[in-house]
């Protein structure tokens, strides 16, 4: 079986465990075909860089999935029919790295500061300059 | 033939400066990866455009890997294809 990383965005009204409901769905699809996932981290609701069928903001998740490829088709299959699932990325990779992804770092930083700062405006003042 | 390598070899000679070594090819470079935008958007200009290699001086096989990385994160909407 062959190593993928995943990457899946939700819809932004979801609710987080709507959303982590919907992900279980997925990977229920793939353990029924012998697959695996051997990672699973959520990135929160971003902000999206650009808009995506009207969508400003996304549920980003990773997931590092061994499986073979009859199941990851059949997966990828059903979340392009879902209408809750904004995007998807899933690529082939030789090895899983353990360590956190770099995204979980950010975060924690982000909500760290956002937090402390309670304010936007200064930040969205800076982009439009 | 001759004359246009004599030319090339006296053209190169009085930029007497050293080039700048690829960034990504020192020892314990964590490898390109389109999670990280930190490093992404260092090579990314203002507008959002790949900056091209022969100004960053990354080699030409690390700017393969970084020109992937960056369209990867550009498609899961965590860099944006073009700003303003």
């Amino acid at each position: 079986m062959a190593l993928y990383e995943s990457v899946i965005i939700g819809r932004q009204d979801l609710t987080l465990s709507q959303f982590e409901a919907l992900i279980e769905e997925f990977i229920s699809v793939l353990k029924s075909q012998e697959g695996d996932v051997k990672k699973r981290e959520y990135w929160g609701l971003r902000n999206l860089a650009y808009k995506i069928n009207k969508n400003r903001k996304g549920h980003y998740t990773l997931l590092n999935i061994d499986a073979p490829t009859s199941a990851i088709s059949e997966y990828e299959r059903l979340m392009g029919l879902h209408e809750d699932i904004v995007r998807f990325l899933t690529i082939k990779i030789d090895e899983i790295n353990d360590n956190p992804s770099p995204m979980m770092n950010g975060k924690t930083e982000r909500s760290r500061s956002e937090s402390s700062e309670n304010s936007f405006t200064p930040a969205a003042k800076k982009n439009g300059e | 033939m001759t004359q246009l390598t004599i030319k090339r070899q006296a053209l190169r000679k009085p930029s007497s400066k050293r080039r700048k070594s690829c960034p990504f090819s020192v020892p314990n470079t964590p490898p390109i990866d389109y999670k990280d935008l930190k490093v992404l958007t260092r090579y990314v200009s203002e507008r959002g455009k790949i900056i091209p290699s022969r100004i960053s001086a990354v080699s030409a096989k690390k700017q393969r890997e970084l020109s992937k990385a960056i369209k990867r994160a550009r498609f899961l909407a965590l860099m944006p294809y073009v700003v303003g």
